[in-house]
């Protein structure tokens, strides 16, 4: 384990010593070379943890989560679809035990900088030499007044959190009789998974096609335009779904009538039987408490070449949390990649070893227009020293030509290769 | 004059002058791993995979390398890995694809 004189004379004088070595010994007796402490086990925090022990089990790797199992969000519309229930997307966190990743089913509150500690739900304080934060989002409902309470969002639904709000919004879908109206709000960019509410907008087209065929698809966006797989969504609105779907830019939502199901918008209101209002997002509360927002209230900025925050050292941010580099979206698979980056400069830093000057990361987004038919935008990102940020590759990445089966086949390998390289 | 070297030192010397070259053998290691670690989310952590996407654990390097190169030539037609393909340069690809071969099936 490294620890600088001062660290260590900071741990002395804050009487942590003795937790700090307590934590010393490794599975096999050795000491270890180091503590790394992961909060949240989505697509970066499981990948995180796992990766590390896989490169370097000589490091102990405590693993915080509130949930009992990972249930993934990418998919999740297909709930709403009708063609996946949720236990389809639900996986176990068990398999990580083989690689020594120490699990704790708890919230973490609070995080000490200074005494580099964790404080958890139960009381438990967990020390560490580096720290992982990767909470994803959480909802903003202040500037939605009408949307404060808890009962206001248990009627008006985010399922932006794949869990029981999309099992909810499938039960208001399959309630709501047919000739109703469901209408979906969009915040402005930058949010949690560009392509989804799009995507979500074609698989609720999709169930109403085939069981409500006179119902139809409101897409309030607060954007000016469609934020990702533009051409690809118009599409499927243009085509197979002609009379259902209609796309409204520049509709940004500033109040909520519950008791009618009324979106109000800047230019006048839309009652919906089905009104389903994905709110603007920020970083998780564990990054808001602990400090590591830097931009607008909302994201963590952090050094690309090691994921760690450019203000509290020591704490490293993850996924959607963090202040997004250029054309890099919030998605499963980036979170995947900045945990990879985020391991190995772990691993380094702890040893004392160089951090890879070099790092790349690669996205590759899945949309379903149906039950088969898929659309994919993907990216290759590379570190760039002069900006100090990733920034595209050119000439890389691309969009599908149109929705198509093959994609769909690979959509659902993706899923269970990604799962698999997080948890299995 | 006779130089002498002390052997403590010289031996310290020849330590440090083979350290160099391993680290840096050692941090170029790691920078093709967290490159191969860029294909896991779809061809499965270290390249087993357990879906209809490829597995590329154990496979001749040359065989990886000319896929990628068709890939990124559009001979070989592709619905996402022509534009993947393009990300890595042909070093990269190298690397990578060596990696991989490397891999237990």
């Amino acid at each position: 384990m490294t620890l600088s004189r001062r660290d260590f004379i900071k741990r002395l004088s804050a009487g942590a010593a003795a937790s700090a070595f307590a934590g010393c010994a490794s599975d096999g007796g050795r000491p270890a070379a180091g503590r790394v402490v992961v909060i949240g086990a989505g697509y970066a925090g499981a990948t995180a943890a796992k990766y590390i022990r896989m490169w370097s089990p000589d490091i102990e790797v405590t693993l915080v989560e509130r949930d009992g199992e990972f249930i993934s969000c990418p998919l999740s519309n297909l709930v709403l679809g009708g063609s996946k229930s949720l236990s389809d997307l639900t996986v176990g966190y068990g398999g990580l035990a083989k690689y020594g990743v120490r699990r704790v089913r708890d919230d973490a509150l609070a995080v000490d900088p200074v005494k580099r500690e964790v404080r958890l739900a139960s009381g438990a304080t967990l020390g560490y030499d580096r720290l992982i934060v990767a909470p994803g989002v959480d909802m903003q409902y202040d500037t939605l007044p009408g949307l404060k309470t808890a009962d206001a969002q248990s009627k008006v639904l985010h399922a932006w959190k794949a869990g029981a709000q999309t099992v909810a919004l499938r039960k208001q879908l399959e309630a709501m009789g047919d000739g109703g109206v469901y209408a979906i709000h969009i915040p402005k960019a930058p949010y949690r998974c560009p392509p989804g509410p799009y995507e979500r907008a074609c698989q609720v087209a999709h169930y109403f096609k085939n069981a409500k065929p006179k119902s139809k698809v409101l897409i309030l966006d607060a954007n000016e335009d469609v934020v990702s797989k533009k051409g690809l969504f118009m599409a499927a609105w243009n085509g197979p779904y002609k009379g259902i779907v209609e796309y409204r830019p520049t509709s940004e939502l500033e109040d909520v009538d519950v008791a009618t199901l009324t979106a109000k918008l800047q230019f006048g209101s839309v009652k919906a039987d089905v009104l389903n209002v994905v709110p603007p997002q920020r970083a998780g509360n564990i990054a808001l408490v602990s400090g590591l927002i830097t931009a607008n209230n909302r994201w963590c900025g952090v050094n690309w070449l090691t994921m760690e925050s450019v203000k509290v050292p020591g704490v490293h941010v993850l996924g959607d949390a963090t202040l997004s580099a250029q054309l890099m979206p919030k998605s499963g698979h980036m979170a995947n990649q900045h945990a990879k980056v985020c391991a190995a400069a772990v691993i380094a830093l702890i040893k004392n070893e160089p951090v890879n000057s070099q790092p790349m990361m690669v996205n590759t987004c899945y949309s379903f227009i149906d039950d088969r038919n898929v659309v994919h935008v993907a990216s290759v990102h590379t570190y760039d020293a002069a900006d100090k940020t990733m920034l595209p590759v050119k000439g890389a990445g691309g969009l599908s030509d149109k929705a198509n089966e093959l994609e769909g086949t690979y959509a659902m390998s993706w899923a269970k290769n990604i799962w698999a390289d997080m948890l299995a | 004059m006779k130089f002498t070297v002390h052997p403590v030192l010289a031996a310290t010397m020849l330590s440090i002058a083979a350290a160099l070259p391993s680290a840096a053998r050692a941090q170029d290691a790691n920078a093709v791993r967290g490159m191969a670690a860029t294909c896991a989310n779809c061809h499965g952590t270290d390249g087993r995979s357990s879906g209809a996407v490829a597995s590329l654990a154990g496979i001749d390097k040359s065989r990886i390398v000319q896929q990628m190169q068709d890939f990124k030539t559009g001979k070989r037609p592709a619905t996402i890995m022509h534009q993947l393909a393009k990300g890595y340069s042909d070093t990269q690809i190298d690397q990578i694809a060596a990696y991989f071969a490397a891999q237990k099936k």
